[in-house]
């Protein structure tokens, strides 16, 4: 038995390693003080500094936050729509082709759909005069992807969705605008949170379709680190990535925090509603199931 | 209609309907304007004529002296053709797909299994540890092979450490490195899928065989292979099909000769500024991914109907 568990443990290890070990590296090396950024030279927050004086990169997170912010809301909107359009009606003109619409961006390469939507561009402002490349542009841009994901995860939540209580509002008298707004929405509210949760980090980490649809003066994050990354390595695109993974460990915290409250919460709330059938029936039994909910 | 049910007994069937059409139609007018016209223009632009000015293109039909004419040029495509250049890219972005894929699966098969056959307590630790990478930056998670691929990298300097080798090793900017960043990229929508397959997979069916006298190896390969083929089949093409077309990563890691078609479609747009070819070359890969994708519906339509 045990020289059975060898094999697994080193395998498992070996793809974590492999998993975790570049962003390990990259956070090491963001404190370094060496101007060759691979050459270990000590510590230092030198290039943190940098980084917060770094007009270009400053501008270019806030582009991005702001098409990361419009993407979200529009896709969840949208992809709400779409996404009640395909569950819940059976026939109308063009479903097939919805359909098809909502899953080309989950498969086509992103280089593909950037140089359609650029030619696009070039078109309309060849004959409208209208849009300049810039925010406008990749906002669109994003939203085309983003809609995708964001009518995916809807979907899979309307589907598993319970009817019998819209039918029960209905029965009740309730307009079909009532219903939806009282009932449907407040259902899916978590899967529209995390559709537009999916929706901003996609567009936030969206290098392609930025690159193809941004103009001089306006560049996102991604596309600002992709140029500095061509060119070779660079010590501020390693903090700008070690903050990066802050983030994720800060949010992971929080959350699993605020999970592990909830729990014990539940927890709480079972275990008082069991003493208090405990009490009223018979005491072994409670006091069992309150020892494996204690645990 | 079917008759036998009862009608529904909707009053305000007018307002209904008036909100069922904004409902399908937004996204649907939304999507048609900055999804399909797009991909139309593409399209035209890949067979049309630059006008004498050779800032625009000459309109595709034209009715002059009583008669309709069409120009469509598809000398771009035929230059695909013909220029060997293009064809064995594809052939390449293709095989790198393909290897992509298999190592993913080789490294991620055993990966995939020892998770769904750990202890239920860690599983979801252990499952969370794979999704965790994924939550940071793909660009950044790509670049930071960078760190340590690089000639001074740390890979390079642990190697003359140790004494393995003498001479740092040119790692970064190979196939080698440009392997390393598409398996590190895309292993996650390999492990997922075959996670799920064979965490629902009946264990006791392994426990038979092997009662049976079936070796170790003979069981995996006749009961766990074919029992965990849809994660497999999903696996692969959640890997295979961005990998494709992929421009990210090749254009971070890989060397200048590898070809790439991502990087092609690129440089005929931005370098050569020649638009016709670069909307061939995307409608091409376009072709071509539709394919593996064409196929997967036929297998899940079969299987659904397997599965009836």
């Amino acid at each position: 038995m045990k020289k059975t568990a060898v094999l697994p443990l080193t395998w498992m290890l070996v793809v974590y390693l492999f998993l975790y070990l570049p962003i390990v590296v990259l956070v090491v090396y963001s404190f370094n003080d060496s101007r060759m950024v691979t050459l270990w030279g000590g510590w230092t927050l030198k290039w943190y500094g940098a980084v917060f004086h770094d007009q270009e990169l400053i501008r270019a997170l806030l582009l991005s936050l702001k098409v990361a912010l419009a993407t979200a809301t529009t896709s969840v909107l949208l992809g709400t729509l779409a996404a009640f359009a395909l569950v819940r009606y059976r026939h109308f003109a063009g479903k097939s082709l919805l359909n098809f619409m909502i899953n080309i961006p989950l498969v086509m390469p992103t280089v593909v759909i950037a140089l359609a939507l650029l030619l696009f561009f070039v078109t309309v402002q060849k004959s409208f005069g209208y849009p300049q490349k810039g925010f406008f542009t990749i906002y669109i841009g994003h939203t085309v992807m983003a809609i995708s994901y964001a009518a995916v995860v809807i979907q899979s939540r309307l589907k598993e969705m319970d009817r019998s209580i819209e039918e029960a509002a209905m029965d009740l008298g309730a307009r079909p605008f009532q219903v939806f707004a009282l009932v449907t929405l407040p259902s899916i509210s978590q899967s529209l949170v995390s559709a537009w949760l999916l929706a901003f980090s996609l567009s936030l980490d969206e290098v392609v379709i930025s690159a193809f649809l941004s103009g001089p003066g306006a560049t996102t994050l991604p596309v600002v680190i992709f140029s500095r990354a061509r060119l070779g390595l660079s010590p501020t695109i390693n903090v700008v990535g070690a903050i990066t993974v802050y983030l994720v460990i800060i949010a992971v915290a929080v959350s699993s925090l605020l999970m592990a409250r909830r729990e014990r919460q539940r927890a709480r709330q079972v275990a008082a509603a069991l003493r208090h059938d405990a009490d009223e029936t018979s005491q072994p039994f409670g006091t069992r199931l309150m020892t494996a909910e204690g645990r | 209609m079917d008759e036998k049910k009862p009608v529904p007994l909707t009053k305000p069937r007018r307002a209904w309907n008036w909100g069922r059409q904004l409902v399908i139609g937004i996204p649907q007018v939304w999507l048609l304007a900055f999804l399909l016209l797009p991909f139309l223009i593409l399209l035209k632009i890949s067979v049309s004529e630059t006008n004498e000015l050779g800032v625009g293109f000459d309109p595709l039909m034209s009715f002059a002296q009583e008669t309709l004419q069409v120009h469509m040029r598809f000398s771009p495509y035929l230059a695909l053709l013909r220029d060997s250049l293009y064809v064995v890219t594809y052939l390449y972005s293709l095989w790198w797909a393909f290897l992509t894929t298999v190592l993913c699966l080789i490294i991620g098969y055993p990966f995939a299994y020892f998770i769904a056959r750990s202890r239920p307590t860690v599983r979801s630790g252990l499952l969370m540890l794979v999704m965790l990478p994924f939550w940071t930056s793909f660009l950044i998670r790509i670049y930071a092979w960078k760190n340590l691929l690089d000639i001074n990298g740390l890979i390079n300097q642990f190697l003359l450490w140790t004494g393995i080798i003498h001479e740092p090793l040119q790692m970064l900017f190979t196939n080698f490195s440009f392997m390393i960043g598409m398996v590190y990229g895309y292993i996650p929508f390999m492990i997922l899928p075959l996670y799920a397959t064979l965490v629902k997979m009946d264990h006791r069916l392994v426990e038979a065989a092997m009662d049976l006298g079936s070796t170790p190896l003979k069981t995996f390969w006749l009961v766990t292979v074919p029992l965990s083929k849809s994660g497999i089949i999903a696996g692969s093409l959640l890997v295979f099909i961005p990998a494709v077309g992929e421009y990210v990563i090749p254009e971070l890691l890989a060397g200048p000769s590898t070809l790439n078609i991502g990087r092609v479609m690129w440089n005929e747009f931005f370098l050569n500024l020649d638009w016709q070819r670069a909307s061939a070359v995307a409608i091409v890969m376009i072709v071509l991914i539709l394919l593996p994708i064409a196929v997967f519906n036929k297998y899940q339509t079969k299987s659904l109907e397997g599965a009836r």
